[in-house]
């Protein structure tokens, strides 16, 4: 069912529209750069952009001297390469954040009697600059403002809420549509004219005229000050009203109307730094009961914490550990247990942990190991040492659950990403490459040839790319459509309906 | 910037004369969509100005349909909107016409901001009552069940607040659909509308018959209280009290103590920590009977729960509990069944539940009497006395003076001075501030005492570190003290001018001490004592401590009268005026403000003006600025007298109003961010102790703070003199 996707789209969702914006509003502030841009040709803009030569995929590659080297954030790498991909509990929107503080989101278009096929388009809806880079003057230490992950809030009215946090400091931003304006100024003529003030003679109330579609991105709450390690998770609880953010040695709780005050609810620093054996490496709130949340270490150990028992929740009520395998023991067998990210499924039943070359899926009823071990790419175990020596053995692969629970996903390299059907047991590796795949075309399978000889349409392993990586992917809540980052580009695929 | 938007699009000349009653009102009009959310917010708190001007029906025919839609603006502003509009009955018609009001309000209750919307909420309750029974039928309750019924849980919070004020006015028809709706909100997908579904619920019990009550609300009170979010169960305990005033003894423990009970022993300790925050409002509802059989028992548990911060709650509120108990029996009670927790508490692994206990524990001794005070009570101020945590030990000082009625001071002074003694000389600023606050209270049972006197000089001694024998010259001084008391004052007066105490707030509160001191033992104590030893300091190499000189000359001069301050203190100050340091310098200038009144008009005239004209020539900006404000008040003083003034420089009002009238802003002006919860940081002692100096100065002058600051932070930096 999952292997008939279609490339709906290439978005190059980032390089264009965003160059376009920081052109011409460079200074200004957040409002009034949406007001700047109206979101209509913003997705004109990006439409645009599909067809043109200037493909996304040719920047990707090493070949970036001259452009790189105009830029300041290019002293700290592109900034254009998206950092984390979040759809809302509805699935009708998709934010994506990336390496220069830029959150842009996304809208599904809704059915359309003349174009059938625009259902399920995604089109960009609100672009805004989420975070700025800044200086810590007190410990010298330059803060990036690099979207470390978003966070949609459940929608409580008209208008989209989400958090976003770099990695010190926490946003929460309102998208809210305007399409009626005022008209009618008492001093002023239509022109815009100043009136004689000794020729009033009667008071105009303003009048309320419709007007085309204005997406405005507000800050509303900033949470900041609390993590002295870098933030690596914020997961919103399922009361709405708090949420919390980890960093490597800290899990901090907020309430989401209060900026001024959090509680430290974990804290794993030893008194002496040298004593220091792990790392917490990410955390999320279980999606029904608003007492339990998890978080994974840099051992591949998951603890599962109680905040009813107690305000401190330094002691776990479950420890979730796979003994490990003696005779696989090796110099990397540490770091690449490392777990990179984990998931509640929808049901709140499971949970879903990723290491640097597994997927595995977690019953919350069983402590002592995984119910499912899924192999990502197990031919790289053959490669760690070179994989170590480029820095690749540290990279954060995230990954996702489908709506139902029945299929997960997470990325590879190459703009490799891999699916787990989890009743079949199948699984499948699709690549997201503006090259390899047409619109509306289904994504031929992969295959990575492991053993001696290679048959026809494999690759070998040795000729992966491990520049092109896909760490971020997102699943829409009720229907098959994933979003995949593939450095700078967004690939979006649906099922196939037909 | 501001006000170019406004006077910028019109001639001020237009305010003055032409049509004075149309252009202002234009202006607020516009200003209603000025950029500036400043002027947009100072035109919505005149919204009745301009309604006023527009006439009732204009404002309910385009005004109102206009604000109902403005609801994309800041929250300060729609904030003022909110409030605005429930005062608007009048400019919209009166009562008859109060429905037209309920458009924006109901708009501005879908907001997401918390605090909009209750505001909302309360004007909308506000315009209920100005509805008649017929209107409030036609308009104000489909509104509520609009709102109950919205597709955004926003609007279903709001709902919950107003279903009590439409409740006791509604047709039995109508109260049944009420009861209906506030019943399904009550089982909410969202935990956000059972919240505030739970925290009305008391409110709508108390305008229910009590049928109902008995027959709907204790069943929603039931299922909230077992909601699956502690968040929610949490807010029912707060229910519980409302419910349990309107229910007979007999239904309370049918119907509300099973769910009670089972609060007290929730799983989650939010909810535990909840029942113990709100348990005197629990036991004074709830009855003395039930409290005995059934909240005393479930208090001994909060009191040692595994969780600290019930524990800590808990701990506050012993005093309270004991209290409230029936006095009959009281005594019993509180040695039987709540005394040994609290010994048990007293050694607690957390710091917070000691100082928790500490900050009330001396309460009890007046409900226990001098007995059992002395004989269990003491023992456990004792060992927190010597308990390692510092707010432990504060506590505990601070509270000394209820004890001291109890027991009397004798003893007092002999079970807990020696302990008190040694905390003199605490590492923590604080607890010797608070032991020098208290040492007024042992000085006024001194003539008595004399080996109090003997503690107290202790104190002092500890308290300023060293005490040299030249510290004994007042002796022989006042008939009426011995000699050793005497010997003991001077350590007070010592410890009062004590050159060691590195921080403003003590040296502050040693000052005032002071000044208390004087009043006790007279002026000629003061002259042979205090007075040369305050002026011996004017020549301290450490400008801080001729700081100190001026303030306790400020605090001394009332005391001492008129010619103690003309001949010893006058001419110390004047010298004082030459000093290197600005902030002495213009401390000299408050000085001689201070003490100006009680000088004779010769020497304001011959000594004090000239000194003072000499410093408005300062170089230093902060020096001007307080030489110049004690000349006025010297020139004030001598003008009183009759004397001929030449030049009474009066400074210009820096706050003088030259604003257009449109825009009197006024700094302190409410933005409605206050409005938002704001919690206080724990500050860093010397931020608390800078905020302190700041609070009583900084408001009257100019930022010269900056000068003063760096005594909290650098506490033994020297000037070179």
């Amino acid at each position: 069912m999952l292997l008939a996707y279609h490339e709906q789209k290439h978005q190059d969702t980032h390089v264009r529209p965003e160059r376009f914006l920081s052109k011409f509003c460079v200074s200004q502030t957040v409002p009034s750069q949406q007001s700047a841009s109206a979101p209509g040709s913003l997705a004109a803009l990006c439409r645009d952009a599909v067809p043109s030569p200037v493909a996304s995929g040719a920047r990707a590659g090493p070949a970036q001297g001259p452009l790189a080297a105009q830029s300041h954030h290019a002293v700290r790498g592109r900034s254009d390469i998206i950092s984390t991909v979040e759809f809302n509990y509805s699935g009708d929107l998709l934010a994506t954040g990336d390496k220069g503080g830029r959150v842009v989101i996304f809208q599904r278009e809704q059915e359309n009697k003349s174009r059938p096929h625009s259902r399920g388009e995604y089109n960009v809806y609100s672009t805004f600059q989420s975070h700025e880079p800044e200086f810590d003057y007190l410990k010298s230490l330059e803060i990036e403002e690099k979207i470390n992950k978003i966070r949609w809030l459940p929608q409580q009215n008209a208008a989209h809420f989400l958090l976003s946090t770099n990695d010190k400091t926490i946003k929460l931003w309102k998208i809210s549509e305007r399409d009626k304006r005022a008209e009618g100024y008492n001093l002023k003529d239509e022109d815009g004219r100043l009136r004689d003030p000794f020729r009033i003679t009667a008071l105009r109330v303003p009048i309320l005229k419709p007007m085309d579609l204005m997406v405005e991105a507000s800050p509303r709450r900033i949470f900041a000050n609390a993590h002295t390690y870098h933030i690596n998770s914020i997961s919103v609880n399922s009361d709405h009203e708090t949420y919390l953010s980890a960093d490597d040695l800290r899990i901090n709780l907020w309430h989401l109307e209060i900026t001024d005050r959090s509680f430290n609810i974990v804290d794993i620093k030893p008194v002496n730094m040298e004593e220091l054996t792990e790392v917490i490496t990410a955390a999320e709130f279980h999606p029904h009961q608003c007492n339990v949340f998890v978080y994974s270490s840099s051992k591949g150990t998951i603890r599962l914490c109680d905040m009813r028992s107690s305000a401190l929740c330094d002691r776990h009520a479950k420890f979730f550990e796979e003994p490990e395998d003696p005779s696989s023991r090796s110099f990397f067998s540490e770091i690449i247990s490392s777990i990179s990210d984990v998931k509640f499924s929808h049901s709140g039943r499971y949970m879903m942990t990723r290491d640097y070359l597994s997927v595995k899926v977690w019953d919350l009823n069983m402590e002592s190991r995984p119910v499912e071990t899924h192999q990502v790419h197990e031919y790289l175990r053959s490669k760690l040492c070179s994989l170590y020596e480029n820095d690749c053995i540290f990279d954060k692969f995230e990954c996702c659950w489908s709506g139902s629970d029945s299929a997960i996903m997470t990325g590879s390299y190459n703009n490799f990403f891999r699916m787990f059907d989890r009743n079949t047991r199948r699984d499948v590796t699709l690549e997201a490459s503006r090259e390899n795949s047409k619109p509306r075309a289904s994504l031929k399978p992969r295959k990575v040839c492991t053993g001696g000889k290679r048959k026809k349409d494999e690759i070998s392993v040795d000729s992966l790319d491990f520049n092109k990586k896909i760490l971020h992917t997102a699943w829409h809540p009720a229907e098959n459509i994933i979003a995949v980052a593939a450095t700078n580009n967004l690939y979006i695929f649906q099922d196939k309906v037909n | 910037m501001a006000g170019a938007a406004g006077p910028g699009t019109g001639p001020g000349a237009a305010g003055g004369d032409g049509d004075d009653s149309l252009y202002p009102i234009a202006v607020l009009i516009d200003e209603l969509r000025n950029e500036d959310v400043q002027l947009r917010l100072n035109s919505i708190k005149k919204l009745s100005t301009i309604a006023l001007a527009l006439g009732v029906e204009r404002t309910r025919t385009e005004l109102l349909p206009f604000l109902t839609d403005t609801i994309y603006d800041e929250d300060e502003v729609l904030l003022a909107l909110a409030e605005q509009l429930g005062n608007f009955t009048g400019l919209v018609g009166g009562p008859d016409f109060a429905h037209c009001l309920l458009p924006p309000l109901e708009s501005l209750a879908t907001v997401e901001e918390t605090v909009v919307r209750d505001k909302a909420v309360e004007s909308l309750r506000q315009i209920s009552q100005e509805h008649t029974p017929v209107a409030l039928e036609a308009h104000f309750v489909p509104l509520v069940k609009r709102l109950a019924s919205g597709d955004w849980f926003t609007s279903r919070t709001s709902a919950c607040g107003l279903f009590s004020v439409c409740y006791p006015r509604a047709s039995n028809a109508v109260k049944a659909e009420i009861r209906q709706h506030f019943r399904s909100l009550c089982s909410d997908d969202t935990p956000m509308v059972r919240r505030a579904a739970a925290s009305k619920l008391g409110e709508f019990a108390k305008v229910l018959e009590l049928d109902s009550v008995k027959s709907e609300i204790v069943p929603l009170f039931t299922n909230l209280a077992s909601d699956e979010q502690d968040s929610v169960r949490l807010l029912a305990v707060e229910a519980c009290v409302s419910i349990a005033q309107l229910l007979s003894q007999e239904d309370l423990e049918a119907l509300v103590m099973p769910t009670l009970r089972q609060a007290a022993e929730d799983k989650s300790w939010r909810v535990r920590y909840m029942v113990a925050d709100k348990f005197s409002e629990l036991q004074k509802a709830v009855g003395p009977k039930i409290t005995l059989h059934d909240l005393i028992p479930a208090f001994q548990n909060l009191l040692k729960d595994c969780e600290a911060e019930v524990r800590a709650a808990a701990a506050h509120k012993v005093k309270e509990l004991c209290e409230n108990l029936p006095t009959e029996g009281r005594e019993t009670i509180i040695m039987n069944q709540i005394l040994p927790y609290i010994k048990e508490l007293v050694s607690d692994t957390n710091q917070h539940v000691k100082s928790a206990l500490a900050s009330v524990i001396m309460g009890l001794s007046t409900i226990l009497g001098k007995e059992n005070t002395i004989e269990h009570l003491l023992p456990l101020f004792l060992a927190q006395l010597k308990d390692e945590c510092p707010e432990v030990r504060l506590n505990i000082i601070s509270n000394l003076d209820c004890v001291n009625e109890v027991i009397g001071i004798r003893q007092l002074s002999q079970s807990l001075l020696p302990a008190i003694v040694e905390l003199a000389e605490d590492a923590k600023w604080r607890v010797r501030l608070a032991i020098i606050e208290y040492m007024p209270l042992l000085a006024g049972q001194l003539v008595s005492m004399c080996h109090m006197l003997q503690c107290i000089g202790t104190v002092c001694e500890n308290l300023a570190g060293e005490m040299t024998s030249d510290l004994f010259l007042g002796s022989g001084c006042v008939e009426c003290f011995t000699c050793s008391a005497c010997q003991n004052l001077a350590g007070i007066r010592h410890c009062a001018l004590s050159p060691l105490l590195p921080v403003y707030a003590i040296r502050e509160a040693a000052t005032n001490n002071l000044m208390k001191l004087v009043q006790k033992f007279g002026t000629e104590w003061a002259q042979n004592t205090i007075v040369p030893k305050v002026l011996v300091m004017a020549n301290d190499p450490n400008y801080l401590h001729r700081m100190t000189t001026l303030f306790c000359i400020n605090a001394l001069s009332e005391a001492c009268g008129q010619e103690i301050t003309t001949k010893q203190m006058l001419p110390i100050v004047l010298k004082m005026a030459g000093d290197q340091v600005a902030n002495v310098r213009f401390n000299v200038a408050k000085s001689l403000q201070k003490i100006g009144p009680i000088l004779d008009t010769d020497a304001l005239q011959e000594e004090v003006k000239p000194v003072l004209q000499k410093l408005g020539q300062d170089e230093d900006m902060d020096v001007k600025y307080f030489a110049q404000e004690a000349i006025s008040a010297v020139a004030q003083r001598l003008r009183k007298l009759d004397f001929p003034v030449k030049d009474s420089e009066e400074p210009s009002d820096p706050e003088a109003d030259k604003n257009h009238f449109l825009r009197p802003r006024g700094p302190g002006e409410d933005t409605g961010k206050a409005h938002r919860e704001r919690a206080a940081r724990v500050a860093p002692e010397e931020a608390v102790g800078a905020a302190r100096f700041r609070g009583t100065d900084a408001a009257k002058g100019p930022a010269y703070q900056l000068h003063v600051n760096t005594e909290t932070h650098l506490p033994n930096w020297k000037l070179q003199n």
